[in-house]
């Protein structure tokens, strides 16, 4: 049995009165589907004084293409990006990773808003406080060293956020709204390289909605996850990729996202590879992605056989986009 | 302090006094004594906890009672009906789809979900719709078969003597 650390629970029914809350309690946080935040408090490595729940934000849940842009409430549950007619046609790669996420209770709890700011993974982290305090605890939370790199200074607990990716790799950005500012930030942009902390929002600031570009006739693209049982486990490895093809059948564009692997999902520069032929495109995208991604031991399978699978997944992520149907 | 919480379960409302900072699973279990409800891993895992919110399965474990309130929750006492048990405690009972029991309410709870908005599931869907519930004993095929059975779609492959003198739906085999 796990028990929570005491808080003051807040279910405020509109934007404006949960900013007004995030504004008035400096030690509180948002709880979404609470699929990330309870088991974290459970294990004693989130005490916050106060929750603000976005249960009651209805108006937050929509998925709409307007103006040239899908935009994606924050409070839109996992298994609507699944089975959403606008996404599925639209946003196939995301619909494939939001399908993929957890297990099927998980997926009617949990939200988009709290995949994206989803807290980083370490096998030395989502333990029990007596497990983590057995071992010596480490900087994410009460400790002074790393227990995956010994003589480290940064947490690179890993990004394990499946629609983040894909995301990135669409061009998306997230609009975060505090009480008095609503900002708009790429979400490349949005991670950051520390796994004690991941990502640029502020403690008053609620990401209200994802914005993608709608995506133009021609682009193909696909995810493909890495685990180790077919449901409810995180990604080992996660790669998102999109692509395009110009008339003669050459490579236009490519752009490529890894994630499961360090502090954040990671772009992997693919500069060189427009117009050349689709399969040297491939082998080349995959050895860009194999040199610049290094996995630890962050999680608990070997990061070496994670590694051979780097470039394996991104040539199947490359065909499978391919093949798909082309809109 | 305690705090009391005004929950929907099994079509009742229902007042409860907990702690501020219990779950969904504990007010269940403890307030309300409905323990059929398993404390399993207690974090979101392992599926035992399943429950109906508004008709989907949820992880009652990792639910805050505080944020139940206002919806409706069927917990596996709430799937029999004063005429019978459910088609799918059911099938259960006649294939025999359990060992040591403890994952037995939330697959049942999840089942019924499934059937609930694909009354003709395949294998597969049977398959995905259970994938988050997990049996320790790996009892899966006879899990998977009382689905199909309480789907129409096939007899129990073996019937035994039935295990439980309830009341059964249709006066029992
Ligand atoms: C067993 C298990 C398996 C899982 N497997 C996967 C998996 O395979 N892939 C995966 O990606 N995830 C997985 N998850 C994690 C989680 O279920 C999902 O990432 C889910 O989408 C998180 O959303 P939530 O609404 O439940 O987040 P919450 O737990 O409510 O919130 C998570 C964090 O985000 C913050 N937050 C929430 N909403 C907002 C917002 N709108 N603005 C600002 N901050 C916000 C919260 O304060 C909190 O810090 C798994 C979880 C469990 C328990
Ligand atoms: S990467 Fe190091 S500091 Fe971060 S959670 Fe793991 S052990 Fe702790």
């Amino acid at each position: 049995m796990l028990t929570l650390p005491p808080f003051t629970h807040h279910a405020p029914t509109s934007v404006d009165e949960a900013l007004a809350l995030l504004a008035q309690h400096k030690d509180a946080l948002l709880i979404a589907g609470g699929t990330d935040l309870v088991p974290n408090m459970k294990h004693g490595l989130r005490s916050p004084a106060h929750l603000v729940s976005l249960r009651g934000l209805s108006s937050l849940a929509y998925t709409r293409e307007e103006n040239g842009e899908i935009l994606l409430g924050a409070t839109t549950l996992i298994q609507t990006l699944a089975d959403d007619a606008l996404v599925k046609k639209r946003l196939p790669a995301l619909a494939e990773a939001a399908a993929q996420i957890a297990g099927p209770q998980l997926r009617r709890m949990g939200t988009l808003g709290g995949n994206l700011c989803l807290d980083t993974r370490c096998v030395y982290i989502n333990q029990t406080h007596f497990w983590r305090r057995a071992l010596g605890f480490c900087l994410k939370k009460d400790g002074t060293v790393c227990h995956v790199v010994k003589s480290g200074k940064r947490c690179v607990a890993a990004a394990s956020n499946d629609t983040a990716p894909v995301l990135m790799t669409l061009g998306a950005s997230v609009v975060l709204q505090s009480k008095h500012n609503v900002r708009r930030v790429p979400l490349t942009e949005f991670y950051v390289s520390d796994g004690i902390r991941n990502t640029v929002i502020g403690d008053d600031e609620i990401l209200v909605e994802a914005r993608i570009p709608a995506p133009r006739t021609g682009l193909c693209m696909a995810y493909e996850k890495l685990r180790q049982r077919e449901a409810i486990d995180f990604p080992a490895l996660g790669v998102a990729v999109t692509l395009s093809l110009d008339a003669q059948g050459l490579l236009e564009t490519i752009r490529l996202a890894v994630t499961g692997l360090a502090a954040r999902p990671q772009m992997v520069r693919c500069d060189d590879l427009a117009g050349r032929t689709v399969d040297e495109a491939t082998a080349e995208a995959a050895r860009h992605a194999f040199k610049q991604c290094h996995p630890l031991t962050n999680i608990n399978i070997d990061p070496e056989w994670r590694r051979e699978m780097i470039p394996i997944f991104v040539r199947r992520a490359i065909r499978r986009a391919l093949s798909s149907p082309r809109r | 302090m305690a705090t009391l919480f005004e929950l929907t379960v099994n079509n009742e409302r229902v007042q409860v006094a907990m702690s501020p900072q219990a779950t969904l699973l504990e007010a269940l279990r403890y307030g309300l004594s409905l323990t059929g409800s398993k404390q399993g891993c207690d974090k979101g895992d392992c599926g035992a906890c399943t429950v109906l919110a508004d008709g989907a399965p949820i992880l009652s474990c990792i639910t805050l009672a505080a944020d139940a309130v206002g919806r409706r929750i069927t917990t596996i006492e709430g799937l029999a009906s004063p005429q019978g048990l459910d088609a799918v405690q059911e099938a259960f009972d006649v294939c025999g789809a359990l060992q040591c029991g403890f994952c037995q309410s939330g697959m049942m709870v999840s089942a019924r979900a499934l059937l609930n908005v694909n009354s003709d599931p395949s294998l597969v869907e049977i398959k995905h719709a259970l994938s988050g519930n997990l049996c320790r004993c790996t009892g899966y095929t006879k899990i998977f078969e009382a689905v199909q059975v309480a789907a129409g779609q096939r007899k129990p492959r073996l019937t035994g003597p039935p295990t439980l003198a309830l009341p059964r739906k249709g006066g029992g085999e």
